[in-house]
């Protein structure tokens, strides 16, 4: 999908979206049918499910604020370093942009046979609104299908892999 | 929401028709760029432009001449995912926007290798783990089927190896632990690359267990037989061994750690009291003592 968006509706479609923003996105988790020896535990399942959704609102606010530490929370190692980098380069370049997401269908498909990591497949939906120096660049409606791997931290599931591969 | 979500739908498809009166740039990306390749994107029009690739792993700007090519060399765009090329005309017109996906490399450059555990007894069904992710030299996760191979070798027998293909960049296997104690190398391999776990292999729970007793001045040595598994694996050092003495109704229980592979005692010497012996959940001989 393609779109542009001319300056006479750029403030339409902000305070539009701010009403998405707002709201919280559809969820949809598909039946488990894991990869692996191990039985997951629905509590296992429900945290990891919470955690990873709560991960979306850190990008959120990470990448709409350009801040790192923001991103701490939820994200370890690659993916963290990775996010973290691109908050840096919108710094650098004077960018924004705000992440929304708007739907989430969910799969599980791997959990480590000791219970280390657990691999779900995201068919996400969000809108991506693109800021220079805080003039509207771009808004868009992106279908993406988001390969995770989450490790357990203390409190909580962290996403280590976070990354969108093409449509099967 | 679901109101919010229409309305909002309604207005982006109104800027949209609005922006394309008002272009004339075009952009054309290619539908796949491998992480890390050069990569080119058409533009149309005149005049100057910015073009911005934007996803959550990276982020790109280029002041650029529409009408020409946009190159951007090997390394430019490495992080696999999902992107935005937004091309912002410096004349003011309305930024147009294609999206396109970059892929990871299919070469595994990196494997993330867990195998488990560290140490478990001989002989143990599926009881030795292992799961790799394989990654591009960008640490990009592959998630193209690729194939991994698991191979478990200890000295005292013959390797085991299991071809896994990956699942979204996962693969796992479980294999049994072997007869013979020792270190066992749990290696995962993806094309050149390799890693190595180490496994020790100990020997299992006491199996046939054994005791004598000879008379010492007033009491009686009592000493197991070399302690084995089932295997013929000799049992751990410090592995405790329980001897115990009844006689009517009266019980004694001395506790020993094995010691270079027997553990000895000291008990009294009562006509008519019966000694036993044990360890874990391995019962051993009674002896009764009648001198």
């Amino acid at each position: 999908m393609t779109m542009s968006v001319p300056a006479p509706f750029r403030f339409a479609v902000l305070l539009l979206s701010a009403s998405v923003a707002a709201a919280q996105p559809a969820v949809r988790v598909e039946p488990v049918k894991l990869q692996g020896p191990r039985v997951l535990e629905e509590q296992t399942q429900s945290a990891v499910v919470r955690d990873y959704l709560q991960a979306w609102q850190s990008i959120s606010s990470s990448l709409g604020q350009n801040r790192p530490d923001l991103l701490d929370r939820d994200f370890v190692g690659p993916a963290q370093e990775k996010l973290a980098g691109t908050v840096a380069q919108q710094a650098r370049l004077g960018i924004r942009t705000q992440y929304t997401d708007l739907s989430h269908d969910l799969q599980l498909v791997f959990y480590s046979p000791r219970g280390l990591s657990i691999e779900l497949v995201d068919n996400a939906e969000y809108e991506v609104q693109v800021y220079d120096h805080d003039k509207a660049l771009a808004a868009q409606r992106v279908h993406a299908r988001y390969v995770v791997v989450l490790t357990p931290a203390e409190l909580r599931w962290k996403v280590r892999v976070f990354q969108a591969s093409p449509q099967s | 929401m679901r109101r919010g979500v229409v309305i909002l739908a309604g207005a982006l498809v109104l800027a949209a028709a609005g922006g394309a009166r008002a272009q004339h740039e075009s952009l054309t990306v290619p539908g796949t760029v491998t992480a890390g390749n050069g990569f080119s994107i058409q533009s149309d029009g005149s005049g100057e432009a910015n073009l911005y690739i934007v996803g959550p792993a990276q982020v790109l700007e280029r002041k650029v001449q529409l009408g020409q090519a946009i190159d951007f060399p090997a390394d430019s765009l490495f992080n696999a995912g999902h992107y935005l090329a937004i091309l912002s005309p410096s004349s003011g017109s309305a930024a147009v926007s294609r999206s396109f996906d970059v892929v990871a490399a299919n070469q595994p450059a990196k494997l993330s290798f867990l195998a488990g555990p560290s140490r478990l007894p001989v002989g143990m069904h599926d009881a030795i783990t292992g799961d790799a992710y394989v990654f591009d030299t960008y640490r990009n996760l592959i998630v193209a089927p690729l194939q991994v191979s698991f191979e478990l070798s200890s000295p005292s027998a013959a390797p085991r190896s299991r071809e896994v293909t990956t699942r979204d960049g996962a693969a796992w296997t479980a294999m049994d632990s072997s007869a013979k104690q020792g270190t066992a190398t749990f290696i995962a391999k993806a094309g050149d690359i390799s890693s190595k776990r180490i496994v020790s292999q100990v020997s299992g729970d006491p199996c046939n267990l054994k005791m004598s007793v000879t008379p010492a001045g007033g009491k009686l040595e009592v000493e197991t037989d070399p302690v084995r598994d089932c295997d013929g694996n000799a049992v751990a050092d410090g592995t405790i061994v329980t001897f115990t003495e009844t006689y009517n109704g009266d019980e004694t229980t001395v506790d020993a750690p094995l010691k270079r592979g027997v553990a000895k005692v000291e008990m009294p010497a009562v006509r008519g009291a019966t000694i036993s012996v044990a360890s874990g959940v391995s019962l051993g001989n009674q002896v009764r003592w009648e001198r």
